[in-house]
């Protein structure tokens, strides 16, 4: 009877994949052509893996996390569809920090898939900026984070102020973003740094960015009172992703037949627990709303930072 | 079309395991995308067969199991089915509802050849 199947043939040409010795009808597992399937009685073996998709991303966020913590500084993404008014409501937010809050350093990281306009708009304003452009993809990701931080001026100046033996010892190997002069002028004490603000704007898309964890401490989500009331129920993932809704060209409401109240129950409907504040970044209306909330989130920064 | 990032996350993730587990070919993939993963399954499954050419995965069979969304109801105070983010409870009609499962996607386990 034939060992494999069982078929009582002892002659045949064998199951595929094993070696027959043609004069014996010995059967040669594991050599030559059994390297592959053999059906039945395959090398076929399971491996579990359970592992998120997304695992490498998460752990190079959670990386990031602790390197703004240790540097004092709070991540903000800012996610919307393209035409929100992101980047007009940062260069309005970094002239009026430069105003009321002097002390607070601000950094940008800028997603687009082409051009550094972005970028240019916001060196415009005196805060540095570093340009991501993600070519074909449609969302920032975390190690595209990591490696933009580690060109901003303010990574490098932090770590002036530590010297060794201060317990700051993580290695950052970066090789790069630290040779380069540093503009700032902050000469606090040891322990004493200020907060620090990074805002991350990302690829302008409601869809993809709601997915990438970058290390942020939150989500901010800007929709503009020009495109539909109903954008949290059409793209919910976003909303449910995002700590903060921020309704921007408010000035135009005069002029659409945008409900506002009903725009803010659609997001609660996918997100229960997410604030709003409504401003206008070209007329600065609701801009204190919107600094008081920035303000509060790179406090809390600082003090865990202080704490750790 | 996020699709393909995440297909790359797979493919880099069935690679580690080939590396460490000593494997040259899978013939079964099996994934888990939570209905509330943000996963449109026909894009990522187009996107996997374009990076799997010439790597260990061209020619897998890849299942992919949908677990529903959960979510917890703090009317009901129970955890409920949510078939999509937007849609009220279930049970009560509410909305104060904060997802809590079936978001994730995962690669749960795969069949191997040598």
């Amino acid at each position: 009877m034939c060992v494999v199947c069982g078929c009582g043939n002892p002659g045949g040409p064998g199951p595929a994949g094993v070696a027959v010795d043609a004069k014996t009808g010995d059967l040669h597992f594991g050599a030559g052509a059994a390297r592959v399937s053999v059906p039945g009685m395959s090398q076929e073996r399971a491996i579990k893996l359970e592992a998120d998709v997304l695992g490498e991303n998460d752990r190079v966020a959670a990386r990031n996390r602790a390197h703004f913590a240790a540097h004092g500084v709070t991540a903000l993404n800012l996610v919307s569809s393209p035409g929100s008014g992101k980047t007009t409501l940062l260069c309005a937010t970094i002239e009026l920090l430069k105003q009321y809050e002097p002390g607070l350093g601000v950094v940008v990281i800028e997603g687009d898939q082409q051009t550094t306009n972005d970028a240019d708009r916001i060196r415009a304003t005196g805060a540095a900026a570093v340009q991501v452009n993600t070519g074909k993809g449609c969302h920032l990701d975390a190690p595209m984070v990591e490696a933009a931080f580690a060109q901003l001026p303010l990574h490098g100046h932090a770590h002036h102020h530590h010297g060794p033996g201060d317990g700051h010892d993580h290695d950052h190997g970066h090789g790069q973003g630290h040779d380069h002069t540093h503009e700032h002028e902050h000469e606090h004490e040891h322990g004493a740094m200020p907060a620090q603000l990074l805002f991350i704007e990302n690829v302008g898309n409601l869809v993809c960015p709601a997915m990438w964890d970058l290390g942020e401490a939150a989500k901010v989500v800007i929709l503009s009172v020009t495109e539909g009331e109903d954008k949290p129920l059409k793209y919910p993932d976003m909303f449910a992703a995002a700590q903060l809704m921020v309704l921007n060209k408010v000035d135009l409401l005069p002029h659409l037949d945008f409900d506002v109240e009903r725009c803010i129950g659609y997001a609660r409907r996918v997100n229960p627990a997410i604030d709003v504040l409504q401003v206008s970044a070209t007329r600065r209306h609701g801009m204190n709303a919107w600094l008081d909330w920035l303000l509060a989130r790179a406090r809390a920064g600082a003090e865990a930072r202080a704490c750790a | 079309m996020h699709e393909m990032s995440l297909a790359g996350g797979i493919l880099k993730l069935v690679e580690d395991a080939a590396l460490r587990e000593g494997f040259g070919r899978v013939s079964q993939l099996r994934l888990e995308a939570g209905k509330l993963a943000g996963v449109e399954l026909s894009a990522l499954r187009f996107a996997l067969q374009v990076v799997a050419r010439g790597t260990c995965l061209e020619g897998a069979e890849v299942l992919i199991d949908e677990p529903p969304g959960q979510g917890w109801c703090m009317n009901c105070a129970q955890n409920v089915e949510v078939h999509e983010r937007g849609q009220p409870c279930p049970r009560c009609g509410g909305w104060q509802l904060m997802t809590n499962g079936g978001d994730r996607l995962r690669v749960v386990d795969m069949q191997v050849l040598d």
